[in-house]
């Protein structure tokens, strides 16, 4: 079945039998974990990187749960993602956002969730991550298209549409000589609260340019500590959204098997302010 | 042939393999490929146990990499005592890893342990020449993959663990040898 699959989608069969190989030959945690929308990254900044274990002649596949506990809320998001040939990156990803006692306060209702799925692509346009000139980044650019499920919700607080597509640009290198790895990001976005408030809003209705970087330090393979930053537009009037960074503990507990923990500072969200609190997110990858 | 195999054996004692399990695997091959297919083998100099080379230009250039400056590196991997454990010790790993141990094992390991001890003497500045070939020659058709390389670099950074090297260091060394993928791997 997989082998006349490969045969169709080429004229070649012995590439295409190529394509659908396996080898789990990325250097332990260079796949990267995962973000909150699900695509290849730290936890809110998106990297360069294409996610799963395979390199440049193989497939990689990588799953995630993550959960963000917030004082007023909780996020969780869990999805799955797809590395061919380490060039392209296509993930899937759902993100529920509990509003809990806020729900009430809101008039949503206690517990009220907003769900939203994101479809994502990336692809790797030069450079990687670890090897070639010392200087030259992995570049990649990616889309990520939002589609909330609450439609009506969202254009009630203000929000122009409940769907929307970010673009995005980045730039990740791990300088082995300094065992730093750093990532910088620019995204073209109309999303309030990474979507889950809508696309545009009442005070600004246009896409805006954003910028979101990571900034680790390696302690050992299987260790990265380091912090993130994250700006977002602030197009709704019923309430302002600010800037996202964190702190984090990326740890391969194995090869296939990566732990994140962080501390998470949202600032403020649907008037709720000061939204502070612990993610922890698992990454299955092979 | 029988001669060939009882000469290399002859040979074996002679050459400074400082582990005893890395005795060539001609031994243990089921199929006698160079017969099959009439490879001529240069036999093992009975002195530094390698397979002669054709002459090359010999330069530290071919190292790939300029050295540090200063004595810090050389110091962190335990002088060329040190050295030598990692190198040996990765190639010691590499050669039981199913991954990666077919391609080593059907090359000179004797002058494999000696260059790649000198390459990452010289990078160091540990106080030693370069006398391999470029790195570009030397992995000519080997039909190495990315894969392949990660696999060798796990291996060099458990050897660096193991010899108590520190991580930064360590990073330090892999950071000269990391732009040298596009010459040794194929795309
Ligand atoms: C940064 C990584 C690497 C470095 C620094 C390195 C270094 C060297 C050196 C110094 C030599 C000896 C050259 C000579 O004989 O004149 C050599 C040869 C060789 N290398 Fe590598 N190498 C690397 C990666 C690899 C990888 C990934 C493989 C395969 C898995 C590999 C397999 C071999 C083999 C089989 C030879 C012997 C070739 C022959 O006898 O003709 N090397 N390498």
């Amino acid at each position: 079945m997989v082998c006349s699959l490969a045969v169709l989608a080429s004229t070649s069969p012995c590439a295409a039998r190529q394509a659908i190989t396996f080898d789990s030959g990325k250097l332990i945690l260079t796949n990267g974990v995962t973000t909150i929308e699900g695509s290849g990254g730290g936890g809110l900044a998106t990297w360069a990187t294409i996610s799963g274990m395979g390199t440049g002649r193989a497939v990689g596949v990588s799953a995630h749960v993550t959960g963000l506990e917030l004082p007023d809320f909780r996020l969780d998001t869990h999805g799955l993602a797809i590395g061919i040939h380490d060039r392209v990156e296509l993930a899937y990803a759902r993100q529920n956002f509990n509003t809990r006692q806020a729900g009430a306060a809101l008039g949503l209702g206690r517990g009220f969730q907003f769900n939203q799925d994101i479809f994502s692509a990336k692809v790797r346009l030069a450079g990687d991550l670890v090897y070639g000139p010392a200087l030259l980044p992995q570049i990649s650019v990616g889309a990520e298209h939002k589609r909330g499920l609450d439609g009506g919700l969202v254009r009630a607080v203000g929000a122009r549409q409940s769907v929307g597509t970010d673009f995005t640009l980045s730039a990740t290198k791990l300088f082995l000589g300094a065992s730093i790895l750093a990532s910088a990001t620019v995204r073209f976005t109309k999303a309030n609260q990474f979507g889950l408030l809508g696309f545009g809003g009442d005070k600004n209705a246009r896409r805006s340019m954003q910028f979101e970087g990571s900034l680790g330090l390696m302690l050992s393979p299987r260790l990265l500590v380091g912090g993130e930053w994250r700006t977002r537009p602030d197009n709704l009037a019923f309430a302002c959204e600010s800037d996202a960074k964190d702190l984090f503990a990326a740890w391969a507990i194995s090869r296939r098997v990566t732990l994140t923990a962080a501390y998470v500072d949202v600032g403020s969200v649907a008037t709720f302010a000061h939204q502070r609190g612990g993610l922890l997110s698992l990454q299955l990858a092979h | 042939m029988p001669l060939l195999l009882s000469l290399l054996l002859a040979a074996a004692p002679l050459a400074t393999l400082p582990e005893p399990q890395a005795a060539p695997v001609e031994e243990t091959a089921p199929v006698d490929w160079d017969r099959e297919f009439g490879v001529v083998r240069k036999e093992r100099d009975p002195v530094t146990g390698e397979i002669p080379l054709d002459p090359y230009p010999q330069s530290d250039a071919n190292a790939g990499a300029a050295p540090f400056k200063g004595e810090t590196m050389a110091r962190a991997f335990g002088g060329q005592a040190g050295i030598r454990k990692i190198t040996d010790r990765a190639l010691d790993f590499s050669l039981l890893d199913p991954r990666i141990e077919a391609i080593f094992a059907e090359h000179d390991m004797v002058r494999l342990r000696r260059t790649l001890f000198e390459q990452v003497c010289f990078i160091l500045s540990a106080g030693c020449h370069y006398s391999g070939r470029e790195m570009k020659v030397a992995h000519k058709s080997l039909g190495t993959t990315r894969a392949d390389l990660n696999a060798l670099v796990e291996h060099l950074q458990q050897a660096m663990r193991e010899a108590g090297v520190p991580f930064p260091a360590q990073n330090r060394l892999l950071a000269k040898l990391a732009p040298m993928d596009r010459t040794i791997t194929e795309r």
